[in-house]
């Protein structure tokens, strides 16, 4: 491969981020679009290479790219991805697109700001999933949080700046250990920030402890694990429906991706002494956060409290230990991607039109707006968990690998299928059926071709993931199982 | 080997002096409206003379005057520094003054004799030609403070400044006088020389080690020497302001270097100065970030701020290692490439009558103004270390020293007070990106400011990608001499 296929993922989306802020202005935001679309489609269209010339069978890290960067610190501009950053490239670009159209025209101040601040995100993004140096990882996994602070803050509801604040502290809080821990490991491997060589050295149990808290506490403020996620609601709640997509869809994949390339590989001894602590967390955040989902009086953080509880089964998925659960960790964290994505964007069409997101606000949407109502019923279905969407395939791999280990973890975990089935849907009930509530309602216009391109190419996505998960979890297996395997030698 | 020949390493700083005497001179014959011509050729003066510097041999360090002045990697690369900070400095003051009757042709002069003794900080190999520079830089910058005759809180400064800048002075020389009597020479190479031998009265060492750790730490404004850093920064006209935080701090970090480790490297000592900063550095982090949380005055805020930035610095000194020396210069160049953006910053937005110098006044700048907010921007989260900005690297370079001399629990308490700074420096992000204007008047800026405030804001972003260059400069420059 002569291409730099995967700096190209990267650099396209961030240049013409920049190339936005450049040469368009608050003057002439059809510019603005035109251009940014353009990037965004450009950034999927760069992507598709990766996903065609992927080979599935190979072991190791695919599209490498390695040169020197900062040379007193050993530091190389280093990338490549395996199974798990693929998908997660995939989904990020294809989120992309879908935000800077549907920020199509609610967004009408300081646009070219508002899209610069998506792509060069999204580049970020994908930077993350491709970094194999430590400190590549680090610059990329922390600058994503300056674009996202500016469109929670800029762009966001009345609170806000308190939502924008509270979003980077925590975040900064959380990574800022980490960073400890990145130099520490540099030391212990005699000047290294090689990720790869991380993952083959030897360290003491005490050390990797100390090491994995570091990780853990920054990747769980991201993902976001009970009981550090009273961020992620304040965040969804006051983010454009854009910046909610964002977050719910990649964002706190983000966590979920850096436990199995950083944390688990790096310290696998650590990851197994406290895998009981951390399943023992997942199974609080799927049981007793879907239960404050349920009684969310505002549709946002219904939804912002349903992602919280679908990633304590990532958690709990990728600290079993084997392969289903792993699996269905990545599975769920691309389907959840999908899915919550299109509940926001669905939101985002109500809010759009009524500027409310309180549930008791609507009723009876089904009456003036019957396509929209088929789409939301999709997705509010896919969100419970129905087979044959996406969002099936990975808790049902989860919760087979978790009856693998343990009967409980499996009990506990299926009732999210109940839970997710009562929030979700009874919102549904609430806002879709029913009588015509108020005159606000009656006087809805169902979605326009822009809004239904949008949804309907995620129902696609969610029900071919679910019907024919085959190509997804293909380029996973092998990832996973070198994984596994590696994650299972003892490194003491 | 003429007379002459005997001087060369110095030559940047003769020529200097030349210009600062052209200068005087040539002011003497303008009117006011002539005035630009003495700035020109004072900031021409700077930069020949980073020029000069560039050109020197600095491979080996050449001494001159009886061996009490080096020229060596440490010294050229920070003098070279100093030249470009000084003339950065006179170029963001330039409108600033003017409309503030301190255009006159003493600001450059003395900005000019500052920036002279700053460079002979740098290069003092003898303990006399150290604090001649030091005294030549404060003398200058107390009389720069109180140009402003008719304002009450300048003057109020000034002797602020004056009196506790005397007082650490005194500390320094009591300090140098017992370090003397120890080892009964002034050079810091006999000095180093006679430790090593074990000739030196220790507790007499300790003594003096004490006054001068005490000297240093006024200099640079480190806890508990800190007090007088916000009122003068307030207090001072802020061109003035941008002069005091910025240059004279790559100063500072050489003398510290100079004094510390130079003369009072040995292990036996360097145990003792190591406690006495690690003290010193948690204690200006701690106050330094908690209490500029508290202000409204963004002068004042970015004075706390440096304070805590001198006890990061300390951090990468206190580690005692070749890449600790090397972290902590980095992020001195680093911290002083932000602090002229930043107080630049104010500079550009102040008009006649109007110092844009509390949080307030930066309310929603990316609506006036998206290209300054977006400058600023950078500033602040290179400030607070957040990448992809130069200042992350710098807090990296340094903690990674911390880490390396086994003391990873003082880098957990490093990275921990780096948290709350990030809440300021967030705090005024969010007032520039977030809240509405209160002040719609345009921003009227000479297209020498706006040129350099852009360099500078897209340096710090710049090297935030790129960032091996200078790191490896500065790790490379304090490797010579020893």
């Amino acid at each position: 491969m002569n291409m730099p296929l995967l700096s190209v993922v990267v650099w396209v989306p961030i240049l013409v981020g920049l190339l936005v802020l450049a040469v368009t202005s608050d003057r002439n935001p059809a510019m603005a679009r035109g251009l940014s679309l353009m990037g965004a489609i450009a950034g999927l269209v760069v992507a598709i290479p990766l996903w065609t010339g992927f080979d599935n069978a190979a072991h190791g890290m695919q599209f490498v790219e390695r040169s020197r960067w900062i040379e007193s610190f050993n530091i190389h501009y280093h990338l490549g991805i395996d199974g798990i950053s693929l998908l997660l490239i995939l989904l990020n670009s294809f989120t992309t697109v879908l935000v800077v159209i549907a920020g199509w025209q609610v967004i009408q101040n300081k646009v070219s700001q508002y899209l610069a601040a998506f792509l060069i995100l999204s580049g970020l993004m994908n930077g993350v999933f491709c970094a194999l140096d430590g400190v590549l990882f680090y610059v990329f996994f922390e600058a994503t949080l300056i674009p996202m602070f500016i469109v929670v803050g800029v762009w966001g509801g009345p609170n806000r700046v308190y939502a924008a604040m509270k979003f980077f502290l925590y975040t900064l809080m959380g990574s800022l250990l980490t960073l400890v821990a990145l130099i520490y490991l540099y030391n212990a491997s005699n000047g290294s920030f090689d990720i790869l060589t991380w993952h083959q050295l030897k360290i003491g149990l005490t050390a990797q402890i100390l090491i994995f808290i570091a990780f853990f506490v920054a990747f769980a403020v991201k993902i976001p694990m009970w009981p550090v996620h009273t961020w992620l609601p304040d965040a969804h709640v006051e983010a454009p429906t854009g910046g909610s997509v964002v977050l719910a869809a990649v964002m706190l994949k983000l966590g979920g991706y850096a436990f199995l390339r950083i944390a688990l590989p790096i310290a696998p001894d650590a990851s197994h002494e406290l895998s009981g602590f951390i399943i023992t967390l997942s199974l609080i955040a799927v049981v007793y956060i879907g239960l404050v989902a349920m009684v969310q009086t505002d549709m946002k953080k219904l939804i912002a409290y349903s992602s919280i509880s679908h990633m304590g089964f990532v958690t709990l998925g990728i600290f079993i230990f084997n392969a289903q659960g792993v699996e269905g960790a990545v599975l769920q964290m691309i389907s959840h991607g999908f899915i919550s994505g299109a509940l926001f964007l669905c939101v985002g069409v109500l809010y759009e039109r009524m500027h409310s997101r309180q549930i008791a606000d609507y009723g009876g949407v089904v009456n003036t707006m019957p396509v929209f109502a088929a789409f939301f019923m999709l997705f509010a279905l896919a969100n419970s968990g129905l087979p044959g969407t996406s969002g099936f395939v990975g808790e049902f791999l989860v919760v087979m690998g978790s009856m693998k280990v343990n009967f409980w973890y499996a009990a506990l975990a299926s009732t999210t299928l109940i839970f997710g089935a009562a929030y979700t849907l009874w919102m549904y009930k609430r806002v879709v059926f029913g009588a015509v509530a108020n005159p606000q309602v009656a006087d809805l216009q169902d979605i326009n071709g822009r809004e239904i391109l949008i949804l309907a190419l995620l129902a696609v996505t969610v029900l071919g993931m679910g019907i024919f998960p085959q190509p997804f979890s293909a380029v996973l297996h092998t990832s996973v199982n070198d994984l596994l395997a590696h994650v299972a030698q003892s490194k003491l | 080997m003429t007379a002459l020949d005997s001087f060369a390493p110095a030559m940047p700083e003769i020529f200097l002096t030349a210009m600062i005497c052209l200068v005087l001179l040539v002011d003497l014959f303008l009117t006011d409206e002539q005035r630009g011509i003495s700035l020109g050729l004072a900031i021409a003066g700077l930069l020949a003379t980073a020029g000069l510097l560039l050109d020197q041999d600095a491979r080996t360090a050449q001494f001159a005057f009886n061996g009490m002045y080096v020229a060596d990697g440490m010294s050229n690369v920070l003098k070279l520094f100093i030249c470009v900070a000084v003339a950065m400095v006179l170029i963001y003051s330039r409108a600033y003054v003017k409309e503030r009757e301190l255009y006159r042709g003493e600001f450059f002069v003395l900005a000019m004799f500052a920036a002279l003794g700053m460079m002979v900080m740098a290069s003092g190999a003898h303990m006399l030609s150290l604090y001649l520079g030091l005294e030549l830089l404060s003398l200058s910058l107390y009389s720069m403070i109180a140009m402003q005759r008719d304002s009450a809180k300048a003057t109020e400064a000034a002797m602020k400044y004056f009196v506790l800048g005397a007082l650490a002075s005194g500390m320094l020389l009591y300090g140098m006088s017992m370090i003397y009597g120890a080892t009964g020479s002034l050079h810091l190479a006999e000095i180093a020389r006679k430790i090593g031998e074990g000739q030196a009265h220790s507790t007499l060492l300790v003594f003096g080690l004490v006054f001068i750790v005490a000297g240093l730490g006024f200099k640079l404004g480190a806890v508990p020497f800190h007090m007088w850093v916000p009122d003068v920064y307030q207090g001072a006209p802020t061109s003035i302001t941008l002069m005091i935080g910025s240059a004279p701090k790559l100063a500072a970090f050489a003398f510290v270097m100079r004094l510390l480790v130079e003369a009072l490297g040995a292990k036996s000592l360097a145990v003792e100065w190591q406690s006495m900063l690690i003290i010193l550095a948690v204690l200006s982090m701690a106050i330094g970030n908690i209490t500029a949380i508290a202000q409204t005055n963004l002068k004042r805020m970015l004075a706390y701020s440096t304070i805590s930035h001198m006890g990061f610095l300390l951090l990468g000194v206190l580690s005692d290692s070749n890449e600790g020396f090397g972290a902590s210069m980095f992020y001195v160049v680093v911290y002083t490439l932000t602090a002229l953006g930043g107080f630049g910053m104010i500079l550009l937005l102040s008009r006649k009558g109007f110092e844009a110098e509390n949080l307030e006044d930066f309310k929603g700048l990316n609506r006036r103004d998206p290209w300054y907010a977006f400058l600023m921007l950078l500033i602040m989260f290179s400030m607070a270390g957040v990448p992809p900005t130069v200042g992350f690297y710098a807090k990296l370079s340094v903690l990674q020293a911390v880490v390396d001399a086994g003391m990873i629990k003082l880098a957990v308490v490093a990275v921990l007070l780096s948290l709350i700074g990030a809440f300021y420096y967030l705090r005024l992000i969010k007032i520039m990106y977030f809240e509405e204007p209160v002040d719609g008047a345009a921003i009227v800026a000479g297209a020498d400011a706006r040129f350099l405030i852009s360099a500078n804001g897209l340096a710090i972003l710049v090297l935030g990608i790129v960032p091996g260059a200078l790191m490896a400069l500065c790790q490379h420059a304090v490797l010579i001499p020893r």
